[in-house]
């Protein structure tokens, strides 16, 4: 019994590699060479590669890097190009947007937040067009667009913290930085300026879809790892083609809480979880100053919080 | 009969940890065993403590609601019920509730021949509760540091404590923490998108197979983890996530009762820097 819970891959099968669905006509083709790993395949595929790149994932690459390659040559001349200094500041090192005066400029000085607002313009390009990347790799392969659409959400989250919220507060001076302890900072000092975000309705629900995700991941990979030993991984076999998998993850559910997803509504239940993260986070954010000025007089006046 | 089609014959004796056949019996679609007799037991109690404390209290307001542990000055000690005792009393149910719902899952999951995997996943979440509720306040030396049974309460809680440590983002545990809550609910957006993309592809295409699953992911991004693959990074990413939540509150006062902004100047002291 405790022998078998199938935590890692014991017997490694080499067949000859797996290039792919094959690409519709007028497509480009798949680049890198594939290759396996040992290690990746004691946890799940061993194969790594192809890729298709394309256009848009070229493109998109591109961006990203011109984004990254701006933050962290901004960084670097803020400790004025001392490569130890670099090292032992960068978790304190920004990159910040344009300060209040200079409103919503397209063309501050370039340290005056330029370079904030063009690292912002390449990594949301970037995102943008790998979106549109995974939309476009669906349908070349027949398959449906939910990535695409659960990706949006996430880009609909930074579009506000980055772009809607601080146009509707009429600065750039609103947006997040980039680093990694003064986004943090950011964080913090925002939730101060209005009012404390734990009484935003919009911040609460977007926690309980973050801990929602993360609890029905855990039930979710649980289960399928439980029943893997009657081939319940096969999820797509299982859905079209119940067999015993299926109905002892279904029972076991149904028996714990008096209720059962089955092996296709599991998964969008996960997909609106985990959407709706971002989507009410985003909500959450956007209306915060522009509508809400401190959310815990908002709570006091909404009888959920005391005066104290 | 809440019975499904095909339930009737996975309906069989056995696989019980405690009390033989006694309780080996469903009711509606429940399983009850003697785990589901001593979780319902706790269940009840606990809420009725609950409730109960809510009228001893000022409001019957949802939202503001309150059990508060005891008083600093109670230490570790057993307190007063209507000054902390009814939260103790409301966390022994709690506890009691939770351990055996994650055996009456043992029980279950024996019966259906399946792995463990929910039951020990349960167990991390009891973890990180026990570890809030019991195992930090113990370190601190009172059961006040533990936090309140209320829904805003307990946020009240979380911002105040979080604010004790000047800012609780710099915690490097709560950090790792938060990054495996968001990698999670990434992956799981990214898996659900992905089984509902095969199946459903469209008006007048054909439900799609693993080895599309496959090649869309190494067209994305070169690497696709596999149907095996994506459920055991799901549950350690779920895990961990909840795992590092109880080690950056443990650290929080036991191992460090400063700020943690100033954790990180170790880092910025390496004698390396020369």
């Amino acid at each position: 019994m405790a022998g078998y819970q199938n935590i890692l891959t014991q017997v490694q099968v080499r067949g000859p590699v797996e290039l792919g669905i094959p690409l519709p006509v007028g497509q480009m083709s798949r680049d890198l060479k594939p290759w396996f790993s040992r290690l990746l395949g004691y946890f799940g595929n061993a194969q790594i590669g192809p890729i298709y790149l394309g256009t848009l994932g070229v493109i998109s690459l591109i961006c990203g890097f011109l984004a990254f390659e701006i933050i962290g040559l901004n960084m670097w001349a803020s400790v004025n190009w001392n490569p130890i200094e670099f090292v032992r500041q960068l978790p304190w090192l920004s990159l910040q947007p344009p300060p209040p005066e200079y409103g919503l400029q397209i063309l501050p000085p370039l340290d005056q937040g330029g370079w904030w607002l063009m690292a912002g313009f390449f990594m949301t390009t970037s995102v943008i067009l790998w979106c549109i990347r995974t939309y476009v790799r669906a349908r070349a392969l027949g398959l449906g667009t939910h990535v695409a659409w659960a990706f949006a959400a996430a880009i609909w989250l930074m579009l506000v913290l980055g772009f809607i919220r601080p146009v509707l507060m009429g600065t750039w001076s609103e947006a997040v930085p980039f680093g990694i302890f003064p986004h943090l900072d950011w964080v913090g000092a925002f939730s101060i300026r209005y009012g404390n975000l734990f009484y935003n309705p919009f911040h609460c629900l977007s926690i309980v879809f973050l801990y929602g995700s993360t609890l029905l991941f855990a039930m979710h990979g649980a289960t399928i790892l439980a029943v893997s030993r009657y081939g319940g991984e096969r999820e797509l076999e299982q859905i079209t083609d119940r067999g015993t998998a299926s109905e002892r993850a279904a029972l076991f559910w149904r028996w714990t809480m008096g209720f059962n997803a089955t092996m296709e509504s599991i998964h969008r239940w996960a997909w609106w979880f985990a959407v709706l993260t971002p989507l009410a986070g985003g909500i959450g954010i956007l209306i915060t100053g522009t509508v809400v000025d401190d959310w815990h007089t908002w709570a006091v006046n909404h009888h959920y919080a005391f005066t104290e | 009969m809440a019975l499904l089609s095909f339930e009737r014959k996975y309906r069989v004796r056995g696989g019980t940890l405690l009390g033989g056949d006694l309780f080996d019996f469903w009711v509606g679609p429940f399983y009850v065993g003697f785990f589901g007799v001593t979780s319902v037991f706790f269940a009840v109690l606990g809420t009725a403590l609950i409730i109960y404390g809510a009228a001893l209290g000022p409001t019957w307001n949802i939202w503001r609601i309150n059990i508060s542990p005891p008083d600093m000055s109670y230490g570790l000690a057993l307190a007063p019920f209507q000054e902390g005792g009814l939260w103790q009393a409301v966390t022994v149910c709690a506890l009691g509730s939770f351990i055996s719902w994650a055996l009456r899952e043992v029980e279950i999951a024996r019966k259906l021949g399946i792995g463990l995997h929910v039951p020990f996943a349960y167990g991390v979440a009891i973890g990180a509760y026990f570890t809030l509720e019991v195992i930090r306040p113990v370190l601190m030396g009172a059961w006040g540091n533990a936090f309140p049974y209320g829904i805003f309460s307990h946020l009240e809680w979380v911002s105040n404590t979080g604010y004790k440590y000047v800012n609780f983002h710099y915690n490097p545990a709560h950090m790792i923490a938060v990054s495996f809550f968001f990698a999670t609910t990434f992956a799981l957006s990214l898996h659900g998108s992905l089984i509902l993309s095969a199946v459903n592809p469209g008006k007048g295409q054909t439900v799609k197979t693993p080895e599309h699953e496959d090649t869309f992911f190494r067209d994305v991004m070169g690497y696709s983890i596999g149907t095996l693959g994506i459920h055991r990074l799901g549950l350690f990413l779920a895990l961990s996530a909840g795992l590092w939540s109880a080690i950056c509150i443990v650290i929080s006062g036991p191992v460090w009762s400063q700020g943690w902004p100033e954790w990180w100047n170790w880092w910025r002291n390496l004698p390396i820097w020369g």
